[in-house]
């Protein structure tokens, strides 16, 4: 079945188009990946998913339902769950903080009883907190608790950042260029924590990478996104050797 | 873990201790044994900038949000106390040139109603502001925000049958106690202090840090501004109110927006987003105000008179102050910290850690 489903998606900003009649159905429980050159339109693909831009043409389906127009914060509580290109961390506050605000979706309780620490949210507050321990133990992350966020290494911050995408309960989860700016050995660890997170969670999982012998090991599914426009999809060797894309990513040969 | 017990209880002591002194400090005050109303006076006052300070640090501070409408705020809070607990026999002398609104003539209300009516006026005109101002940024945000407090404050010198305008209301019953500024105080920040430590203030907390992360972890932007924003103006109005019953007399240009910088230089000295810092702040900048009140009087030395030494140079050497705080002190006092022993202990003894440590990171 698919949980998501990208329908004819067309994306303007004036004059240019960034994503031109997009069509992607992603599987339930995979791992995916959205490949494409520089500026090819992956990350406008993403924002289109999460709300962040309105699509000029074309819709978004989450699980069967059409999610085109409803704002982040809404689509995030559906169960699409995000990180960034550049790490946007909650920097000055510490690592548990982080995870407890992606808690905050699935909180009941009003203002006026989580200040007053009424029964119902103090029940609240500590069962959020106990799940985000849990968490961060699961993801080795739990030594690094009262530590702030900036403080961490480069390695650690992303996958807080994919720790505090998990907090918020996603079925779906985007990694946008998890692994940029990282050397081989972190990206290969980041290939196994994508993997492990995947079954533990029970997650669908859709990235967009640069790293291609990471995209190749571990998508199960590929697509490549060409000045807006899909020029290929289907498993790592299918696509590796795709004449369209070779011309893509090294450019077409021409006669002199 | 003994020494973190040990900590504990000599933290509950300490505190203990600085309650019973402050309230044995806050008896003696009252009672006329130390001070007198002059003294009693400006910590009054000071309790009440703690209150509009914290309410502007909670908008500002904690949630990342540039407002600059405190001052019209606090008028809503001061002429709701105003113009519902001056006693009905009074009230045709105070409204002489325009008689009262014949509606509002009649309505006299306990103090402590006036006074939370006053906020929750104050929170529902947030709310109607917040609803189109709330979605500009930044600077935007502050020139709205400067706006709409002007406007409040001329719109309060125009409806002279509710406000009496320019001349303003007076025969505002006064409180005997320094109890019900400091009591309302300590409400009041403590309920902000409550918000900001539950989930909701973690929120505020994301908002500020970074928007489109918060909104990506599932945060309703709108929703919480305008939360934020409308409870730090309940707070202001309450502020307000309370400073409507010390002076016993309310006009217009008591909140002329230049107050509202009084409240920003307070908050930027204690700390953007450290409600400690805020209340140290406002007690060395009222009393600070006060002191400095001796550069606005001619000086004479040695039978010179030094030059300068007159009416508005103490704002002068405020505004020198702001600018070297800025230039040297941008933290502020504590920063995003909050005041505790334990930061006390750890500055005396010299040894404030650099880094926070991961204090407990593998226990559960």
């Amino acid at each position: 079945m698919s949980i998501l489903k990208i329908d004819n998606v067309t994306m303007k900003f004036g004059g240019v188009t960034a994503v031109n009649n997009l069509n992607i159905e992603i599987q339930e429980g995979r791992i995916e990946a959205l490949i494409g050159p520089n500026g090819a339109g992956k990350t406008t693909a993403f924002n289109v998913i999460t709300g962040v831009y309105m699509p000029t043409q074309g819709s978004v389906y989450y699980k069967g339902e059409k999610i085109t127009g409803l704002t982040p914060d809404k689509i995030t509580k559906k169960g699409i769950a995000r990180t960034f290109q550049n790490i946007r961390l909650f920097k000055n506050l510490t690592v548990f903080e982080n995870i407890l605000i992606a808690n905050h979706l699935r909180l009941n309780s009003n203002f006026l009883s989580g200040t007053l620490r009424l029964p119902w949210y103090s029940k609240e507050e500590r069962q959020m907190r106990e799940k985000s321990e849990m968490l961060l133990d699961k993801l080795d992350l739990l030594r690094l608790k009262n530590e702030i966020a900036h403080s961490l290494p480069y390695g650690e911050q992303r996958k807080l950042e994919i720790a505090r995408a998990l907090a918020t309960d996603a079925d779906l989860l985007l990694l946008d260029e998890p692994a940029a700016g990282m050397n081989p050995s972190e990206t290969m660890e980041l290939s196994e924590f994508i993997h492990t997170i995947r079954d533990e969670f029970k997650l669908t999982i859709f990235m967009i990478e640069h790293h291609m012998d990471l995209v190749m090991e571990i998508s199960e599914k590929i697509y490549v996104l060409d000045f807006g426009q899909l020029i290929a999809q289907g498993t790592a060797d299918e696509v590796k050797n795709d004449q369209r894309v070779i011309e893509a990513y090294l450019g077409v040969e021409e006669d002199a | 873990m003994m020494n973190k017990i040990n900590n504990k209880k000599t933290s509950l002591y300490l505190n203990i201790l600085l309650i019973v002194i402050f309230a044995a400090v806050i008896t003696l005050l009252d009672t006329n044994v130390i001070g007198d109303a002059y003294v009693r006076r400006i910590l009054n006052l000071s309790a009440i900038y703690a209150i509009v300070s914290v309410s502007m640090n909670l908008v500002n501070g904690f949630t990342g949000l540039f407002s600059l409408g405190q001052a019209g705020f606090m008028a809503i809070g001061a002429y709701s106390v105003a113009i519902f607990t001056v006693p009905l026999a009074e009230r045709a002398k105070i409204f002489y040139i325009t008689p009262q609104n014949p509606v509002l003539a009649q309505i006299e209300l306990p103090f402590v109603a006036a006074l939370l009516l006053g906020g929750f006026l104050a929170a529902l005109v947030a709310i109607m502001i917040g609803v189109p101002v709330l979605r500009l940024k930044s600077d935007y945000l502050a020139i709205a925000t400067l706006g709409f407090s002007e406007i409040i404050r001329i719109v309060f010198t125009n409806i002279k049958s509710i406000t009496n305008g320019a001349l303003g209301i007076k025969n505002i019953p006064t409180m005997p106690t320094m109890w019900v500024f400091f009591g309302i105080a300590i409400i009041s920040i403590g309920f902000m202090r409550l918000l900001i430590t539950s989930s909701y203030g973690r929120a505020f907390k994301a908002i500020r840090e970074d928007e489109v992360a918060a909104e990506a972890m599932g945060i309703n932007l709108f929703k919480h501004k305008v939360m934020s924003f409308s409870i730090g103006a309940f707070f202001a109005g309450i502020g307000g109110g309370l400073l409507a019953t010390l002076f016993a007399t309310v006009d217009p240009n008591q909140f002329y927006f230049p107050v509202t910088y009084n409240f920003l230089l307070i908050i930027v000295l204690g700390g953007m987003g450290s409600i400690s810092g805020t209340i140290i702040a406002s007690f060395v900048v009222t009393a600070g105000l006060e002191i400095l009140r001796f550069f606005d009087e001619p000086l004479t030395l040695f039978g010179i008179s030094i030059p300068l030494f007159r009416p508005g140079l103490r704002m002068v050497i405020f505004s020198i102050l702001l600018m070297l705080l800025v230039l040297f002190f941008r933290n502020g006092l504590l920063g995003q910290k909050e005041l505790s022993w334990k930061l006390i202990i750890d500055l005396l003894s010299g040894k404030l850690p650099r880094k926070k440590t991961g204090e407990g990171g593998g226990v559960q």
